[in-house]
């Protein structure tokens, strides 16, 4: 092993990269155990705000359904940077004054945490697009017959509308999976150590500005590789039943 | 009509309200004494933000036009690499992309004696050019997935038809293949503009001076959090909705059937 790495002139960079102290490896991978961990909650946070987005949309009140268009439009025309460092500082006071309040003194709030909140509002907007439509994609039949059958509203999203959307879902949710896990790259601004800013402070501490940036590249894209795999497989299990339609076009 | 009819709903009068009442609430409580000091330096900000979203997604599409072409009727030796280029480009962070062509580049430039001595140097001893390089690669690897579609959904017909008529392969490219490609992609590229404009302060990170970084020098110099970033967020949406209208503008020329 030494040997080919010392033929291909790797040597210096396999060293760099090592997982014990001299390396950086073991500071990479601990960035990027942050950057997942990030992205899970954030991922979840903001699927739970699109299910219930997506169900104010459709079968919310007038009011809702503006109120939620403008929450919409206005996430998805402005920079996720933006929105950052805006919901950052809202949250960080928002916390501040209840808690200064309540009688207890200045709160030191974790990355982790407002690294999902600031995310999760954010991917909450996409998800709700995503999965109203999917919601509108379930036959309206299929509803109807449950409702016809007096099932309360949540034993019917829980039942029909969910399990019935999924395949709709999916590919729309895979895609927002992937831009969480991009996202996380962002709070590196806000100086948040995930895997890019890890990353950075490595390189900028050792010069080997290719070698490390390169490394976390290739983190990133086993992450996107994988997580590529996983939803084919989430995809397949949604669509179980469904008829193929190949070869049915031509 | 019917469109003013639709805005004129009470529960949307009560809405507007409120919403006036809260921009009114934000021009008096608020600090706006900064502005008329940051002012110039704000319009120079701005002015370089459209400029580097046009230059990029310009230079991007014509990238993304091969790099489309290539996936969808390529040799294999060609749809490999264009595959490979997009998927590692759509697999990474930007800002990483952004991060190792300024600093992996610029500092491996410098080493290279040849470099130094021409007449490029001084350029690539800015930040912009990588800031352009970097935007403008991205937008090609999200494109070019996008024109891998457009290219292989235009009807096979209308190519045999042009093959048939004789036309030679370029021509035949120019005026039938590429301009149903486009047409059938234009409500996407929309979107994908808005996203790369949505992409364009990442390159503040790198020195870059836009509207961005206007707004962070006004947070840091003044200690005012919110307003700056208020207005910034307000402007981008202006961009965003500018945007959407221009190609709104571009999908009304194309022929409805």
């Amino acid at each position: 092993m030494d040997l080919i790495l010392e033929t291909l002139g790797l040597a210096a960079s396999a060293e760099l990269l090592s997982l014990n102290p001299p390396g950086w490896g073991g500071n990479l991978l601990r960035g990027l155990a942050n950057s997942l961990q990030i992205a899970f909650g954030a991922f979840g946070f903001g699927l739970l705000i699109g299910l219930f987005g997506a169900s104010g949309k459709l079968y919310g009140g007038v009011v809702i359904r503006d109120l939620l268009a403008i929450y919409t439009t206005v996430i998805r025309a402005v920079p996720e940077l933006v929105l950052i460092l805006i919901l950052y500082y809202v949250g960080t006071d928002l916390i501040n004054k209840a808690s200064q309040m309540l009688g207890y003194g200045r709160v030191e709030i974790s990355g982790v945490v407002a690294g999902i909140w600031v995310l999760g509002i954010v991917q909450g907007a996409y998800a709700t697009e995503v999965l109203r439509g999917a919601i509108k994609a379930v036959p309206q039949g299929q509803i109807e017959a449950a409702r016809a059958f007096g099932m309360p509203p949540f034993m019917l999203m829980r039942r029909v509308t969910i399990p019935a959307m999924m395949s709709y879902a999916t590919p729309g949710l895979a895609n927002l999976w992937l831009i969480a896990t991009k996202d996380t790259a962002l709070l590196a601004i806000v100086g948040f150590s995930e895997l890019t800013l890890e990353t950075r402070q490595a390189a900028a501490s050792t010069r080997a500005y290719f070698t490390f940036f390169l490394a976390a590249g290739a983190l990133y894209l086993i992450v996107t590789l994988f997580s590529g795999a996983v939803f084919a497989r989430i995809e397949k299990w949604a669509r179980r039943g469904q008829p193929s339609l190949r070869g049915a076009h031509k | 009509m019917t469109q003013w009819r639709a805005l004129l709903q009470p529960h949307r009068i009560v809405l507007m309200a409120i919403f006036t009442g809260l921009v009114i609430w934000c021009a008096f409580a608020l600090r706006w004494d900064w502005v008329p000091q940051y002012a110039p330096l704000a319009v120079e900000g701005l002015w370089r933000t459209i400029w580097i979203l046009i230059l990029t997604s310009v230079l991007g599409f014509m990238l993304a036009i091969p790099l489309g072409l290539a996936q969808a009727v390529g040799p294999w030796y060609l749809s490999a690499p264009a595959k490979l280029f997009c998927t590692i480009i759509r697999g990474t962070p930007l800002l990483l992309q952004i991060w190792l062509l300024y600093y992996g580049l610029g500092s491996l430039f410098p080493q290279i004696p040849w470099i130094r001595g021409s007449e490029l140097w001084p350029y690539l001893r800015q930040a912009w050019p990588y800031a352009v390089l970097a935007l403008t690669l991205s937008y090609a690897g999200y494109e070019g997935e996008v024109m891998r579609g457009a290219f292989s959904s235009v009807n096979r017909g209308q190519l045999e038809a042009a093959n048939a008529f004789g036309m030679p392969r370029f021509t035949m490219f120019r005026r039938i293949w590429l301009p149903q490609a486009i047409r059938n992609v234009l409500p996407t590229l929309g979107g994908e503009t808005i996203l790369q404009l949505k992409a364009t302060p990442l390159v503040a990170t790198i020195t870059v001076v836009e509207i961005y970084s206007v707004s962070s020098r006004v947070r840091a110099d003044t200690f005012i959090v919110y307003e700056p970033l208020l207005l910034l967020a307000v402007f981008y949406m202006m961009i965003a909705g500018l945007i959407t209208l221009l190609f709104r503008r571009f999908e009304e020329q194309v022929p409805k059937r």
